[in-house]
């Protein structure tokens, strides 16, 4: 119960804590958490900032850069890089839909289908979180191999026409899409299982007696009472795969499925063109803030956390 | 027989997703018995030499102890960390919690590439030598707010009027945190811990860019994957899967087999 009940979220116990909530002692609670979240996290994204806006030193060798406010390194890297950028959100919201499509039904299966008995919801789940127990890059190399040319997958399809003569499923954006959607899937399914494990049964039991359709009652009873579960789990997956470049760099190929990820890396690793790296990190940091803000609001729920 | 044949179209769906997500799991199963040679990259047979010998190709295990002494250290310092931020989120209210939630909020919403990249830059601005204690230090910033998060779930389902009673019978605050409720939210901690461990172990891409030339074993996976990864990896990956499977399943039937017990009485 221990681990799998986390992931159900216990219903909390809603007491009214007087406002005097004895002594002070939150500060101590707080301040070592709170110091290292600044000291890690919010300076290093003040230094982020910082070294967008760094010049090269005049004369200086590769990868030395001076502190100066030259706001036109934005301007470059995006005009350099933005195709990258574009693709790197559409691949996640294709990569989010798809989880959606395939992560709904296994938490509705779990959490409704397999309501009442136990041990058959605890085997799916921990079969749900099994691929957190296995390296996600040597997943990833599975997922290499099984679509790489020789492969059994892809001689089949070549076989039964599914593909086209010559057709590859490695290094195109499907097989980097289909790692993305893989890769984060059961992020989709844990919040979707966590709200529909809260569902009253009465509730369709209710629709039903009232005459709705099993159709009617998914649309008006089960779906939106999960929405919760949705919201959270299209950002868990939304938020990862636009930064992601494992992907992209095992799967894909260079030219049509590049994504952002890469390009930072390879600026700060292999360009050593750090100002360009440190820019383009701000751009995704504040985009992906941007949407989440905005899908929040008008997701109406605000308290995820 | 048609809202039959409806009713078990979503089932099947569901189970068609999990035997997704298990497909590249049993390959990688499955290629730690490969007669691989120097490249797994196809079937020549069935042994056992891989895992009799785990760490006969080079650098897997001295990667292998890398990562686990990277997790340990990870996960005691950030469920530390995290655990004292649940317990004053849930038990007190005060000024700025709000602003405390967003901090906490704000790493788990930044892409890894971006935490990486922001913590590469302050390092390289202070002129901080990158190896094992920067991948620490990385990694304990990205477990803290999923740690928060698990335990702030515990510490929400406990009835305070548990610590009141305790209270009421002359217990110190400090005796009442230790004997009541340190031990009910043991149970979340634990989660919370095994969340943090797991994290980092298998992270790659905050290390990548916080580890110059210090190796985890993930970061060798990758590395080693334009060359051909050795199947001693896959013997590796098997082993903590098992492990991992054994730690849930175990807990499960521990708990079960208690509440039984407790029924019963």
């Amino acid at each position: 119960m221990t681990i799998l009940s986390g992931l159900g979220g216990a219903a909390p116990v809603h007491v009214d804590l007087p406002r005097e909530n004895r002594s002070r002692a939150y500060r101590w609670l707080l301040s070592p958490g709170l110091l290292y979240l600044g000291v890690m996290f919010i300076v290093p994204v003040g230094a982020l900032l910082a070294m967008s806006l760094y010049v090269p030193v005049p004369g200086g060798e590769l990868g030395d850069f001076q502190p100066a406010l030259h706001w036109q390194n934005y301007v470059d890297a995006l005009s350099q890089f933005w195709p990258q950028m574009v693709r790197s959100f559409w691949f996640a919201a294709i990569a989010t839909v798809a989880c959606l499509l395939i992560g709904y039904p296994i938490a509705y299966t779990i959490a409704v289908r397999a309501r009442g008995r136990a041990l058959m919801q605890n085997l799916l789940l921990v079969l749900v979180v099994a691929p957190f127990f296995t390296s996600f890059i040597l997943r990833t190399i599975a997922w290499r191999q099984i679509l790489a040319d020789e492969s059994f997958v892809v001689q089949a399809m070549l076989w039964l026409g599914l593909l086209p003569e010559g057709g590859r499923l490695t290094a195109t954006p499907f097989a980097v899409v289909c790692g993305l959607a893989y890769n984060f899937l059961p992020f989709m399914v844990l919040p979707i299982y966590a709200s529909l494990g809260r569902l009253d049964p009465r509730l369709l039991e209710a629709g039903a007696d009232l005459y709705a359709s099993p159709t009617t009652c998914f649309r008006r009873v089960t779906l939106p009472l999960s929405m919760p579960g949705v919201v959270g789990g299209t950002l868990l997956v939304f938020i990862p795969a636009a930064g992601d470049y494992v992907n992209a760099s095992l799967l894909g190929n260079n030219t049509n499925t590049a994504m952002i990820g890469q390009v930072i890396d390879a600026r700060f690793f292999k360009v050593l063109d750090y100002p360009t790296a440190a820019a383009l990190s701000v751009v995704l940091m504040a985009a992906i803030l941007l949407i989440v803000a905005a899908y929040v609001r008008r997701a109406g729920t605000e308290d995820l956390l | 027989m048609r809202l039959r044949l409806g009713r078990a179209v979503v089932p099947i769906m569901g189970v068609l997703g999990v035997l997704y997500l298990l497909v590249p799991i049993a390959y990688t199963v499955a290629f730690s018995f490969n007669d691989a040679g120097k490249t797994n990259l196809v079937w020549r047979g069935f042994t056992l030499d891989n895992w009799r010998n785990p760490c006969g190709a080079p650098q897997v295990c001295e990667a292998f102890v890398n990562s686990l002494r990277v997790g340990v250290l990870a996960t005691v310092l950030s469920t530390l960390l995290g655990t004292l931020l649940a317990l004053a989120l849930v038990r007190y209210r005060f000024r700025g919690r709000p602003l405390v939630n967003l901090l906490i909020f704000l790493p788990m919403s930044t892409p890894e590439v971006v935490l990486g990249a922001a913590l590469l830059a302050q390092f390289l601005s202070l002129r901080v030598q990158l190896g094992f204690w920067t991948v620490v230090a990385a990694h304990v910033l990205f477990c803290i707010s999923f740690v928060v998060v698990t335990v702030k779930a515990r510490v929400a389902s406990l009835d305070p009027a548990l610590e009141e009673a305790a209270a009421d019978l002359y217990a110190t605050p400090l005796e009442t945190f230790w004997r009541v409720t340190f031990p009910l939210l043991l149970p979340g901690i634990a989660a919370a811990a095994l969340l943090a461990f797991s994290l980092s172990f298998d992270d790659f891409i905050v290390t990548n860019f916080n580890s110059g030339s210090f190796t985890t074993f993930p970061k060798f996976v990758y590395v080693s994957a334009t060359r051909g990864i050795p199947p001693q990896a896959n013997v590796i990956g098997s082993f903590m899967f098992v492990l991992a499977l054994a730690i849930v399943v175990g807990s499960q039937v521990v708990t079960a087999a208690r509440s039984k017990r407790r029924v019963g009485r």
